[in-house]
């Protein structure tokens, strides 16, 4: 297993986000997360990627117990985050976002390669290179946001609602570059409120409600079954 | 009317900053030269409406080196404290404690009537009136800063904005009340007989004396210099890098691997060390220190410097402590009126260019983008 979160509890304050999570990556698998709002979908995501500490319970990362390590350190191990709502620098350009990305590599050759690689994937940010990363629109901040990640060459991309606030068209067009990048190798933790594209892309899907896993199973089986179709699809 | 001048003035800045950065290197390098020997040369510079400072020591006499060598003060202390808020992007409100503890660091150990001093040459038997010497003072002062900056910094940089601010806050009052409470440091008296950096006798005195103001102004002006090229230097560099997305967003920076903590404490402590400069300065040329001289207020001169100059731009900081620390000297007939001037141009400033006189170009990004997110979020209710 790549991932391995055991009983996990995650609090803010006196309220308790998750009640004792449980979920397993493994490599080369797109494992989706969906759930409604509140279920504990980012504070999961925070959990893995080291922005809030746990109450309790254990993350293991490629054999590692990475609990207590701070979210420089996991980065530095392959676990990189997308950020919910982006989370790309504003003031900088789209070339120095990158940049940050391999912030923690001193490989320049691979480097140089990687941005064409991002820049094949995301023509559109390949345009816009020297543009202030604040005055991009919202589906080219999360092209960024996907890029940046990239350029640290996670063993473990995770990506917290990436088709938040995206056209229609966008998030079609968004959810195929992240087919795209699991094609390449590299393994995927999606989190989404919209199911039915998230499960129709994923090996396999947890669901989430109230701060626990409720349901799992691959992501063709869960998109048939009745009661998800009911709450997460909107059709009976 | 005023928006009209405001945007007119804004443009003009923009296109000059512009301008400048893509200039090439034969026009920059002799302008810059140019500008720092004009500085040089200002001592000399006796042109009366500005020159004209009134000073309690001469009757109508003016001391225009004393008052240009306290603003270079007030702008390596800017310079430091730029490090703090501007780059890294940390609001510390103490800053005054590590400007006194470069004072007190070259008061304490180098004058012979100090009672560090006194203590030490009574414990290893030195003779009377020994005391440690002015150069070996600098590596001290800077040593306690960056050793205070750390004490504080540890606890308290986990802390994020208004907290962070507040208790450095307490610092600063801290040390003064340390300061003036401790026997070791003189109490509320001070300390006397601090040394002078040394030079070549002149005329029968000390190259470094009370008259010669001007060389003081050239002392203080050649380690601002320096100071600003290595401050530059370390803003381009990795360091500077690891500042600005810290500053622009923390919790993405630590996803992108870097430690935030251990950055905004190499922050702090720069930031320590050029206030220490500072002070030690500043303490030196005044030859006697006492804890009132370190108040709170002179921490918000140095914040109010840095945001009114642009922070995060060394330009603008430097413009800001000359604004601040020139006009109440210049009119200093006007003084029960300063609090209230004070006040006026600090609520216009912010009303009008809250970015600042000379913004940093990320920093005025910064601002346009979250009045435009407040914008957005006034409309969606």
């Amino acid at each position: 297993m790549l991932l391995q979160l055991e009983d996990v509890v995650l609090t803010y304050g006196k309220i308790e986000a998750l009640h004792g999570l449980s979920l397993e990556v493994a490599e080369g698998e797109v494992v989706a997360l969906i759930g409604a709002n509140g279920a504990g979908k980012t504070s999961t995501m925070r959990a893995i990627s080291g922005i809030r500490g746990l109450s309790s319970g254990r993350i293991v990362f490629d054999g590692v117990d990475i609990t207590k390590r701070r979210a420089d350190q996991r980065m530095r191990k392959g676990l990189c985050l997308v950020p919910e709502g982006r989370g790309v620098f504003p003031g900088m350009s789209v070339r120095e976002n990158l940049d940050m990305g391999a912030y923690t590599r001193r490989d320049k050759a691979a480097v140089a390669k990687d941005f064409e690689r991002v820049f094949d994937l995301f023509p559109r940010l390949s345009e816009r290179r020297k543009q202030t990363a604040g005055t991009l629109s919202g589906g080219e901040q999360q092209m960024l946001a996907i890029g940046r990640a990239l350029m640290s060459r996670p063993k473990l991309l995770l990506l917290d609602e990436p088709s938040m606030g995206l056209a229609p068209m966008l998030i079609q067009q968004i959810f195929t570059i992240i087919a795209e990048i699991a094609h390449q190798g590299t393994t995927i933790l999606v989190v989404e409120q919209n199911a039915q594209q998230a499960l129709s892309r994923a090996d396999r899907a947890y669901v989430l409600e109230t701060g626990q896993i409720v349901k799992t199973g691959p992501g063709q089986e869960l998109l048939k079954d009745p009661s998800i179709r009911e709450a997460y699809l909107g059709v009976a | 009317m005023s928006t009209t001048l405001l945007d007119r003035y804004a443009t003009a800045r923009k296109a000059l900053a512009d301008n400048w950065a893509n200039g090439p290197i034969w026009v920059k390098l002799p302008i810059v030269l140019a500008l720092i020997s004009f500085c040089f040369y200002l001592p000399y510079l006796n042109i009366l409406p500005f020159a004209q400072i009134r000073t309690d020591l001469g009757a109508g006499g003016t001391d225009w080196s004393s008052v240009l060598f306290l603003i270079v003060i007030y702008m390596i202390a800017a310079v430091g404290l730029n490090v703090v808020i501007g780059l890294a992007g940390l609001l510390d409100l103490g800053y005054v404690g590590f400007y006194a503890l470069g004072a007190y660091s070259v008061a304490l150990f180098g004058s012979p009537s100090s009672p560090v001093t006194e203590a030490i040459a009574r414990k290893f038997d030195l003779s009377e009136g020994w005391a440690v010497p002015f150069a070996a003072c600098i590596p001290i002062a800077i040593a306690f800063a960056l050793v205070a900056g750390v004490i504080l910094g540890a606890p308290t940089l986990r802390l994020r904005g208004d907290y962070l601010a507040i208790v450095t806050m307490g610092f600063g009052e801290i040390i003064r009340i340390i300061l003036r409470n401790s026997e070791f440091t003189g109490g509320p008296s001070g300390v006397i007989g601090i040394p002078k950096p040394p030079g070549p006798e002149q005329d029968g005195r000390d190259y470094f004396n009370s008259l010669d103001v001007h060389r003081w102004y050239w002392l203080a002006l050649i380690v601002l210099i320096l100071l600003m090229f290595a401050v530059r230097r370390l803003e381009h560099s990795r360091v500077g890098r690891s500042w600005l997305a810290i500053r622009e967003d923390e919790d993405a920076a630590a996803i992108m691997g870097v430690p935030a903590f251990k950055f905004k404490l190499w922050a702090f402590a720069i930031g320590a060390a050029l206030g220490a400069i500072a002070g030690l300065l500043f303490a030196s040329k005044q030859g006697v220190v006492e804890p009132n001289g370190f108040r709170l207020n002179l921490s918000f001169l140095f914040v109010a410097m840095v945001v009114i100059g642009g922070s995060g731009n060394m330009v603008g900081v430097l413009i800001g402590a000359f604004l601040i620390t020139y006009l109440p000297e210049r009119f200093r007939g006007f003084e029960q009126w300063r609090p209230f001037a004070f006040g006026v141009a600090l609520v216009a400033v912010m009303v009008l260019r809250p970015q600042g006189l000379v913004p940093n170009r990320r920093r005025a990004k910064e601002f346009e983008d979250r009045r435009h997110e407040a914008k957005e979020a006034a409309a969606d209710v």
